[in-house]
């Protein structure tokens, strides 16, 4: 077993392991810092396949600036009471067997090779780093959908304030 | 070796961890969270297809994928804040207001 299976499987347990624990923690903070640990297994993910761009911003928007915002939102919160409660849902039972049925045929489906295809033989020639890779695309063929990507991230910012701003005399 | 298999069904477990948490859970805070790890599965699967076909294109989306996964948290808190001003609860169970 080579050094990239090694690599492979570590971030892959390490990830479904962590992934596993935050969302059956029934602290809420607990689940943020796991889901932290489960992005950086997952970028790591990311390097193997050859996307170190996709990668640096996985940890910077999505383990960095996205889990601290929900951490801040957790302490906003008064926890005792939420640790009290009932921390699983009434049809998670049936919610579970469905779960388990959907996983077993997504699994069946991949070993059985619908999506093996040609894909195997193909083998990436390292011509241009990363960056110059998915910029070239994203700056010529993609130039539309990248500026409206802006004009979002503007709507959520007023639909974030509008939301979060109180209402007159409360 | 590692091929294409193998991220598919790495992705296919993150993604039911990810649903079991949005089905299974009471707490609203939980949910968006198992929302970001089915985005985060999604990506995995994006990139895996992207590196194998040698197409750039998988890593535009995945980054097309991370604006609106920053944009659905941004918005998701900013209800959740306004909803535990109104109901003094994180818990999905109580909110039925829509319920006829």
């Amino acid at each position: 077993m080579g050094l990239p299976e090694i690599f492979f499987y570590y971030f892959a347990i390490m990830a479904v392991v962590t992934a596993g624990f935050a969302v059956t923690r029934p602290n809420p903070v607990y689940s943020v810092l796991f889901l932290v640990a489960c992005f950086f297994h997952v970028a790591g993910l990311f390097v193997l396949l050859g996307a170190e761009f996709l990668a640096a911003l996985q940890i910077l928007v999505q383990a960095g600036a996205l889990m601290v915002l929900y951490l801040f939102v957790v302490f906003l919160f008064n926890l005792s009471e939420a640790k009290s409660a009932r921390v699983v849902h009434r049809q998670a039972g049936f919610a579970g067997i469905v779960s388990l049925i959907l996983v077993a045929l997504m699994v069946i489906f991949s070993v059985q090779g619908v999506f093996r295809g040609p894909f195997r033989e193909l083998v990436r020639p390292q011509t241009t780093d990363n960056v110059s890779f998915v910029a070239g695309s994203l700056f010529t063929d993609f130039l539309l959908p990248f500026e409206l990507a802006s004009l979002v991230l503007l709507v959520v910012l007023f639909g974030a304030i509008v939301l979060g701003k109180r209402e007159e005399g409360e | 070796m590692i091929g294409l298999t193998h991220y598919l069904i790495l992705s296919a477990i993150l993604f039911i961890i990810g649903v079991m948490g949005v089905l299974m859970r009471r707490n609203i805070i939980v949910i968006l969270l198992s929302i970001e790890l089915i985005l985060t599965s999604v990506n995995l699967n994006l990139i895996a297809f992207s590196h194998f076909v040698n197409n750039p294109t998988g890593q535009v989306f995945v980054f097309f994928v991370l604006t609106i996964a920053a944009a659905e948290a941004a918005l998701g808190l900013a209800i959740l804040v306004t909803l535990y001003k109104n109901l003094e609860s994180i818990n999905v169970d109580d909110v039925n207001q829509l319920k006829g």
